[in-house]
């Protein structure tokens, strides 16, 4: 417990020389930060006494000394850059937190405006306040609070009004490990106008090495009738640490399909929080995490119905192998106020191996009484005897295996509508069927 | 292909148990290529458990007793190798794989066969093709064809899909496990109509079933009727005749305790 303390204190003495050389940054973020310092001083990292965190033990992400990632560590990415696209997109990319220009591609599509937080900062700081900060409020999330203290650069990713942008935007954070475990506190604001039309992705890869931290914030503020697709695809190596919360706040009528794809990372934890703020507003959750060796995949969710007519569908399953350990925290709240919402919350999960483990928790809280909600959680096995049907066709074992998985997880992965991303997960799958890309030509 | 001058299939004194309970206890039976057979018997006799110790259902142990297809050592094949070399069976209780397409199960069964047997794998074209023609054998739904592999399908539509399959995979020796239970007559004919026109001289058949109906339908050159696993009777077509008129109580080593009325001699 010492050492957490210690820890603590560390976080806090490396804030005070972080404030010092970005002394020059507007008040009201400086005001944010400080506000964000002191409530981490006062929460500290959390136990297993904090009903969000029963199920995962953050002890070793607070027992390392990270060094915040400086300059000098965001050189050249050795990474491969992962590809959501073989056309020309809009793209940003990010080495130990710190934008990388030469690999990012910034063109002047109409209606969108995409740079670098520090840039944006610089340039045009009032456009920012009335978002930045004001989405991810969840005071008690510690991460949320040092992510925030130790805000600096990130995406900004702003949506005109009106405007339909065709191309994915894509956002990569690369991890590389330095010669000290590095912690990086990316920040991604996404602003969507009033009925604006975007895809946007964020992707987390890395190589292994000592142990990374990547200690994420996305914030999503969709006004009126925006209809926004967001993908956070985490694919970090299997030393690293990884922390995210992807808070949204939506308008009327607004429509975000959020899609959380955890496939690495030692610990991984994302929080994701959606308020639905005005009527008639739709969410769409759909994750997918994949555990294999002593991975810990742990996903949170909260849908806030705050407002009448508004839907949320939540489908979230997991697959485990080896003694990996999953988790899926779902809850929904439904005001007094938010009469005929309608929520639907499913969790499905599929053990491979014996010593894997999955820890569900479905929750409503109900306080309007003119609603549906539905909410649904299952834990499963491969089906022996699907395995020999498959067999009996013909198809080796070791593909009758990953037919079954890829089929578990169809409902998910059919709904990733970029082709790259949603083959990049069949081939995680471990799917090396001939003509596994081209199931859907057969469709 | 090699073994083409043995018979099909060769069951010598075969002893199976499942869970610990031993089900077959010494069968023998000889297939050869271009015949049908047909297993008859009552519930519990054995012809399941037959038609899945043949295929290698995992669990299904043999503890005596050997089985040759075309004079190789069939027990010692997996499952898989098994259907590549021709062994199809035609499940009783189609099994749904949510999420995966039939027709995507269906061309990769297809190929890893037909890589095996050294030929040309087939496109995404030339399959599309193979399937409308052969789905027009068992009349179906196109639709079916592109659906997940058995979900939601009628129990009509799994057994015809079942037949489906083996005209696409094109086995030396397809087993069909009691296709006819939960069938009416009109799904019976067009699956009989699907099994006979598969058959030829160098493809056999095991017909397994527990009503004669099927047999009016798919005409099986020998007909067996296994009880408490052993092979009791063989004979031809018309032995199922009497099979539906005196019931298999005759035939059982111990019948069941008399009845109200005392057991007919004849």
């Amino acid at each position: 417990m010492s050492a957490v303390v210690e820890e603590r204190d560390l976080y806090r003495s490396d804030f005070e020389s972080f404030e010092r050389a970005r002394a020059g940054d507007p008040a009201w973020v400086r005001t944010l930060r400080g506000d964000a310092i002191d409530r981490f001083a006062a929460i500290g990292f959390p136990s297993h006494r904090d009903e969000a965190w029963r199920s995962t033990n953050v002890a070793p992400i607070a027992r390392v000394s990270f060094r915040r990632a400086a300059e000098e560590d965001s050189g050249a990415s050795a990474t491969a850059l992962p590809r959501i696209s073989g056309a020309p997109h809009p793209q940003l990319v990010f080495v130990n937190g710190r934008l990388a220009t030469e690999l990012s591609t910034v063109d002047g599509t109409s209606g969108l405006q995409l740079s670098g937080l520090r840039t944006a900062l610089a340039r045009d700081a009032a456009a920012l306040e009335p978002h930045l900060g004001r989405v991810a409020t969840d005071a008690a999330h510690p991460f949320t609070a040092l992510n925030t203290a130790f805000l600096d650069d990130g995406a900004v990713v702003r949506i005109a009004p009106g405007a339909v942008i065709e191309a994915p935007i894509h956002v990569v954070f690369v991890s590389e490990p330095g010669g000290d475990p590095l912690v990086s506190h990316p920040r991604v604001l996404i602003v969507a106008g009033s009925g604006s039309q975007a895809v946007v992705v964020e992707t987390y890869v890395g190589a292994p090495g000592l142990p990374a931290f990547t200690n994420a914030v996305t914030e999503i503020a969709a006004q009126a009738g925006a209809i926004l697709d967001h993908y956070k695809v985490q694919r970090e190596a299997d030393t690293a640490f990884h922390v995210a919360t992807i808070a949204v706040s939506q308008g009327r009528g607004s429509n975000i399909t959020q899609h959380n794809l955890a496939l690495g990372g030692a610990l991984a934890r994302t929080d994701i929080n959606v308020l639905l703020a005005a009527e008639g507003a739709e969410s769409v959750l759909n994750g997918l995490f994949v555990g294999s060796g002593t991975q810990l995949l742990d996903n949170h969710t909260l849908v806030d119905h705050a407002s009448p007519h508004c839907t949320s569908r939540q489908l979230y399953k997991g697959i485990l192998d080896g003694k990996s350990r999953g988790v899926f925290h779902g809850k929904v709240i439904v005001r007094p106020d938010a009469q005929k919402t309608d929520a639907v919350q499913t969790n499905r999960n599929l053990l491979l191996s014996r010593e894997a483990l999955v820890s569900s928790t479905p929750a409503l809280e109900i306080r309007a009484d003119d609603v549906k909600c539905r909410h649904g959680s299952t834990i499963g096995q491969l089906d022996p005897l699907a395995l020999f049907y498959l067999r009996s066709r013909g198809i080796a074992e070791a593909d009758a295996r990953a037919l079954l998985v890829y089929g578990f997880a169809a409902d998910v992965t059919g709904r990733i509508r970029i082709p790259a991303i949603r083959e990049g997960i069949e081939a995680f799958l471990g799917l090396r069927l001939p003509g596994a890309a081209g199931a859907r030509e057969l469709a | 292909m090699n073994g083409n001058d043995k018979p099909m299939l060769q069951v010598r004194n075969l002893h199976a148990s499942v869970a610990g309970n031993q089900i077959l206890r010494g069968v023998n039976l000889t297939v050869n290529a271009g015949e049908v057979h047909a297993i008859m018997g009552p519930n519990g006799s054995g012809k399941s458990t037959l038609a899945h110790v043949l295929a290698g259902r995992p669990g299904y142990d043999v503890t005596q007793g050997e089985v040759l297809f075309r004079g190789q050592n069939l027990l010692a094949m997996a499952p898989e190798i098994r259907a590549r070399e021709g062994v199809f069976l035609a499940f009783q209780y189609p099994v749904e794989i949510p999420g995966v397409s039939n027709i995507y199960f269906l061309k990769n069964a297809a190929n890893a066969i037909r890589k095996h047997r050294g030929q040309q794998e087939l496109d995404a074209m030339e399959f599309i093709q193979l399937t409308k023609e052969k789905a027009r054998l068992v009349d179906l739904d196109e639709d079916l064809v592109r659906r997940p592999v058995n979900e939601g399908f009628s129990g009509g539509e799994k057994k015809r899909n079942e037949i489906f399959q083996m005209a696409i995979l094109e086995p030396a020796l397809a087993i069909l496990d009691e296709t006819d239970s939960g069938l009416d007559i009109d799904a019976l004919r067009i699956v009989a109509a699907g099994v006979n026109a598969l058959r030829s001289p160098e493809r056999s058949m095991i017909v397994v079933t527990h009503y004669q109906r099927l047999l009016n339908y798919i005409v099986p050159d020998f007909l067996h009727v296994l009880v408490e696993g052993e092979i009791v009777r063989e004979g031809g077509k018309e032995l199922a005749l009497e099979l539906e008129e005196r019931g298999y109580a005759w035939l059982e080593k111990e019948p069941p305790a008399p009845a109200v009325e005392p057991a007919r001699v004849s």
